[in-house]
């Protein structure tokens, strides 16, 4: 858009008009019958959505009293039981012309700061950080773009709570598992996708909505004045968990947000060196065989024939071969009443997965399969 | 009853029309599309391989170009770029270099889409060679390293500093055609 | 020497008449009314209280999925069709529909249509869930095995409206009077003409989405997959082409209606016929290129969205020109207040609020605290059950009389107004605070803030359901035992050749054209040579 069309829109004269309709009430958090109204927000384009919501509102309301406040007065007058005669006139030019120039003008005067408020939402350039957020059912995925810091945002409330079988906490439907941290007074840019159906993730408080589409990326930007904890939504229908998975953001100070992304990078460290990393098959057959003679060699036997009648081959094994949650069952929870005891506690995620994998592939085993440590992660914590 | 001549001419040519509209719809209309997008270069996608000319290179200013990638669900590879930015001048050519990494145990073909934010400078950002163009077979366990070589046209605008290109890895596995060819 | 229905059940299942054919539509249509109103009150009863006490979060998709699908395609559209069957013949004084056969055709797939539709419900997997736009990728790679069923009910239904359309257009232009020039037609003969036109053009754009998704799901294609090179954005394009002139559809013969009634007891004629007609087709014109304002949050680029944001606020003045002409209607007429006038008042007021909303939404900037929260949701039920329901129930209390040949309870009717209209209101108005203070729509259950505006929407909503049933009663005791209309022209103010014909319209009427006078436009015209009809009685003078 051209230098001057820019300035003919953002001029001071377009601001005037939007902050003066803005003199309404803004949303309160009470809950209840309170709420009548937006939020006015705590970015320049919330404000300004907010600003051209009300102009908009404050005009219609002033057209519609007019409107209906003549309807009301023909209504009365003009009833046939106060004895009136009906007149029989049915057109003239003059006053269609009228009322269709007029409206067409007051349009145009609400397109001045319609577009203006718009061009403020697409200014997207120039941001100080990059923030992907990919949309998943039913959460959604925060990754801090160069620092390697990536993480899920899920729903904290509890089945319980939603089913009734217990009350209600304060925070129902706005808690999640970690919410998204960005720093006061910087312009953050928001990259935003799905991963697998459309979803849309929206701060009302930022004035930020754009759908997370699987294929495409679309940008928001906020610069958030003031610091807090603001809650959102998803809003594009995406399943069964549509209404279960909010958005969450605290804004920190800037000093705040240092420390807690240099601690959140120290964490991505350990973690992509271990159960976060993907292990090649090749890795996990070298660690696994490891493991294997340190660990389960002593009973089951180097060869993996362990001694017939007590301690069982792994070699050919039904449950070695068979289904992957069967297996890391066994090693997760061991075999009540015998001597396979649980390994959950001794070893390691990154172990169990190198030598389940090796047990699985060595020998005259062949499964073929490969599991991660992090697959052991999520089968503990599934349980 | 029995159907009358004149019936039976408008019958005739009747169908006559519906045989043309099918096929029009699956002869003509494909390349006429084709022919629509390239006069037109619809925005978003990035488009197929660009013929590199020799343009003058804008040392006056930079451009940054951020790099993002993306899995679809069940899409199990490593993909990252091994840049995540660069800043580049309008009109030079740059080379990334975007990682890939079968950690599965079978054989797997992957498809990366990309799309650049904002939508409407997709015309101004020019990819000589791209791993998109292709789809990607990796045996298990293989890992790629797949080239982009790209240029940013001078005309970009002056009020853009800041590209985004995103590319989200699909597994097509099962839609690719038949035959694994050795992954570069 | 017509011969008058045959008897029994095969007299519905080949009629070719076209007021028994408008019966049918009109009685299926209140049938799915009542069947969409029953998803959305267990609807309403699950939003009663924010948790999930009476159903699970599946099938609470499902039933405001089919809430909207039977409302829009089963409910509304048929009855402005039932409309349409009935009355446009006899406005132009033609003896029936252009097609009849086709006609009946029209309707008879319907039942089979909703049938399939509904009995995905009990299938496994559920019924359709991913909401009546049927976004893609939830609608096919992530949809319930019964999507395809959804899909060819779809196309039934859309089959029936394009040959429905197809059938009016050819008996207006076709079939009018000699001496009823276009500009002398009743004006919801007008709205039905530009209707069609739209149905006949964008239908197909329908048929063609859910072909496309057929071919997703199915066959291995990526119109909406972005793995194949293909977009789910696409399908939001090709959806809206087709779902924003189908709002208009949905509204125009709703306009049409209010068009007669408000003439008929403001005893006046309807004021500004030109512009009305002008305004009408530019609606319908400007309906086609507007689409994207649905899709203001897809990440489009800002020209097109300005675009899209200016044509959509320019909707508003054509819109605006109608309601101005309604009320210069009523100025200096001598109102009475009958029920159909109550409705058509309510509509008047209730539409244009909507109309307000609207234009909030279209500030492309503003709507993006709007899109997808119940702020939407408010705005096109005020539009579409404020709008298009009361100018059907305003229409069914208008025409009844001359349908059955007996008058309703006055007093009833007034009653059923008042609490459809308090009703309507309860329910409604609340989600505008909803949608303002952040709730999305399509949720099966919300955070505490959100809980009171929601617990007064459902007792509204269950009035509301109310009301329906009395409207029901009401129909149901007039036909069975009303009080037989004592003049043929049942109202006082009444003008056009359906009021020339007698109470109830005899089976067949105007066999024989009447000839209308030439030379004088707009409503000012007369018959000329009244035909020599069954139980045609002469022309009256009109007020």
């Amino acid at each position: 858009m051209s230098k001057r069309a820019r300035a003919l829109f953002c001029s001071p004269l377009t601001t005037a008009i939007l902050t003066a309709a803005a003199g309404g009430v803004s949303a309160s958090t009470d809950g209840g019958m309170g709420n009548l109204n937006m939020v006015r927000g705590v970015t320049e384009v919330s404000q300004v959505a907010y600003d051209v919501h009300m102009l908009m509102m404050w005009i219609c309301t002033v057209i519609g009293v007019v409107v209906f406040g003549f309807m009301f007065y023909v209504m009365y007058a003009h009833r046939k039981s106060r004895g009136v005669e009906a007149a029989n006139f049915h057109e003239h030019l003059g006053v269609e012309i009228a009322w269709t120039v007029v409206p067409a003008l007051i349009l145009i005067f609400m397109a001045i700061p319609a577009t203006s408020a718009l061009l403020k939402v697409y200014d997207t350039d120039n941001a100080d950080i990059d923030i992907k957020v990919t949309g998943y059912q039913w959460k959604w995925q925060y990754e801090y773009l160069g620092e390697g810091v990536k993480y899920m945002s899920e729903l904290r409330t509890s089945l319980d709570e939603v089913y009734g079988r217990v009350p209600k906490g304060e925070h129902y439907l706005r808690e999640v598992t970690e919410p998204l941290v960005i720093p006061v007074n910087k312009k953050v840019r928001f990259l935003i996708t799905g991963n697998d159906v459309i979803h849309s993730w929206w701060v009302p408080d930022f004035g930020v909505k754009r759908d997370a589409v699987p294929g495409l990326f679309t940008a928001a930007w906020a610069r958030v004045n003031t610091p807090g904890m603001y809650v959102g939504e998803c809003t594009e229908l995406c399943g069964i968990g549509h209404a279960f998975m909010p958005v969450v953001v605290e804004v920190k100070s800037e000093e705040d947000y240092s420390v807690w992304l240099a601690d959140k990078k120290e964490q991505a460290a350990v973690y992509a060196s271990t159960v976060g990393k993907q292990w090649s098959p090749q890795e996990l057959m070298e660690k696994g065989q490891q493991v294997y003679m340190r660990s389960c060699a002593g009973c089951h036997q180097p060869d993996g024939n362990g001694i017939a009648g007590v301690f069982p081959a792994v070699n050919g094994s039904a449950i070695v071969n068979g289904p992957i949650d069967g297996h890391i069952g066994i090693l997760i929870n061991g075999v009540a009443g015998s001597a396979m005891q649980s390994f959950a506690d001794q070893l390691s995620e990154v172990d169990l997965a190198a030598v389940i994998h090796y047990k699985r592939n060595a020998w005259d085993n062949a499964v073929g399969d490969v599991v991660q440590p992090i697959d052991i992660l999520n089968f503990k914590n599934a349980q | 009853m029995a159907v009358s001549l004149r019936d039976r001419a408008l019958l005739g040519k009747l169908s006559l029309l519906v045989v043309a509209m099918f096929a029009f719809a699956v002869f003509v209309m494909p390349p006429l599309y084709n022919l629509f997008c390239d006069i037109l270069g619809i925005g978003g996608k990035t488009g197929s391989a660009y013929q590199a000319v020799d343009v003058e290179v804008d040392t006056s200013r930079s451009v940054e170009v951020q790099f993002v990638a993306m899995k679809n669900e069940t899409m199990p590879w490593d993909f990252y770029p091994r840049e995540t930015s660069v800043s580049v001048h309008p009109g030079e050519s740059r080379s990334v270099i975007f990682y890939a990494h079968n950690r599965t145990g079978k054989d797997m073909v992957g498809q990366a889409i990309p799309n650049l934010v904002p939508f409407n400078v997709a015309d101004y950002f020019h990819k000589t060679e791209c791993f998109c163009f292709n789809n990607q077979p990796l045996a298990s366990g293989e890992e790629a390293d797949l080239e982009l070589v790209f240029i940013v046209d001078p005309d970009l605008p002056t009020s853009i500093n800041t590209l985004t290109l995103s590319y989200t890895l699909f597994d097509i596995t099962n839609r690719s055609r038949p035959t694994l060819a050795q992954a570069q | 020497m017509a011969h008058g229905p045959a008897k029994g059940i095969s007299r519905w299942l080949f009629t070719t008449n076209h007021k028994d054919i408008g019966t049918l539509y009109l009685w299926f249509s209140f049938l799915m009314f009542l069947l969409g109103g029953f998803f959305a009150m267990v609807v309403r009863a699950e939003l009663f209280q924010p948790g999930m006490q009476l159903i699970k979060p599946e099938f609470f998709n499902q039933m405001t999925t089919m809430h909207g699908l039977v409302m829009v395609f089963g409910a509304i559209m048929p009855a402005f069709v039932g409309l349409a069957n009935w009355m446009i013949p006899m406005m132009i004084g033609a003896p029936d529909m252009a097609l009849p056969r086709m006609n009946n055709l029209s309707f008879w797939i319907l039942p089979f249509a909703f049938a399939i539709l509904v009995a995905t419900l009990f299938m496994e997997g559920g019924g359709p869930n991913f909401g009546w736009t049927f976004y893609a990728p939830l609608s096919t790679t992530y949809a319930p095995d019964t999507v395809n069923y959804f899909i060819f009910a779809v196309h039934i239904m859309g089959a029936s409206s394009i040959m429905g359309s197809i059938n009016i257009i050819a008996t207006i232009m076709n079939m009018r009077a000699p001496g009823m020039t276009y500009m002398k037609m009743p004006l919801f003969v007008w709205t039905w003409l530009i209707t069609a036109f739209l149905l006949v053009a964008v239908m197909p754009v329908l048929a063609g989405a859910v072909t496309m998704m057929l071919m997703d799901i199915n066959f291995g294609t990526s119109f909406f997959n972005a793995a194949g090179g293909g977009d789910p954005v696409l399908f939001q394009h090709v959806f809206w082409f087709f779902g924003h002139p189908e709002v208009y559809i949905i509204i125009l013969p709703a306009f049409g209606v209010v068009s007669q009634i408000i003439p008929t007891f403001s005893r006046k004629p309807l004021f500004g016929y030109s512009s009305m007609v002008y305004a009408t087709a530019a609606i319908a014109f400007l309906s086609f290129v507007v689409w994207a304002h649905h899709m203001f949050t897809v990440g489009m680029p800002i020209a097109g969205e300005l675009y899209f944001m200016y044509a959509t606020m320019l909707i508003a003045v054509p819109t605006g020109v109608k309601v101005f002409n309604w009320i210069t209607t009523m100025y200096r007429g001598a109102l009475t207040f009958e029920t159909p006038m109550l409705f058509s008042i309510a509509f008047v007021i209730l539409f244009t609020f909507g109309g307000f909303t609207g234009l909030m939404l279209s500030v492309a900037a503003a709507d993006i605290q709007y899109h997808d929260t119940y702020f939407v949701v408010a705005h096109f039920h005020y539009v579409m059950v404020a709008g298009a329901v009361f100018s059907g129930t305003a229409a069914v209390y208008y025409w009844l009389p001359k349908w059955c040949g007996k008058m309703y309870n006055e007093t009833m009717g007034k009653i059923q107004f008042w609490i459809a209209f308090i009703a309507f209101n309860i329910t409604f108005m609340p989600q505008h605070f909803l949608g303002l203070a952040g709730m999305p729509r399509r949720y099966a259950d919300y955070g505490l803030q959100f809980a009171d505006w929601n617990m007064v929407s459902s007792i509204g909503a269950f009035m509301y359901g109310g009301a329906q049933l009395l409207f029901l009663f009401n129909v149901v005791r007039t036909i069975t035992h009303g009080q037989p209309v004592s003049d043929a022209k049942v109202w006082e103010g009444a003008d056009g050749l359906e009021w020339l014909v007698a109470t109830p319209a005899p089976y067949h009427t105007f066999i024989k054209p009447p000839v209308i006078s030439a030379g004088v436009e707009g409503p000012e015209w007369r018959v000329d040579a009244p035909a020599p009809a069954m139980a045609f009685k002469t022309a009256p003078e009109a007020g």
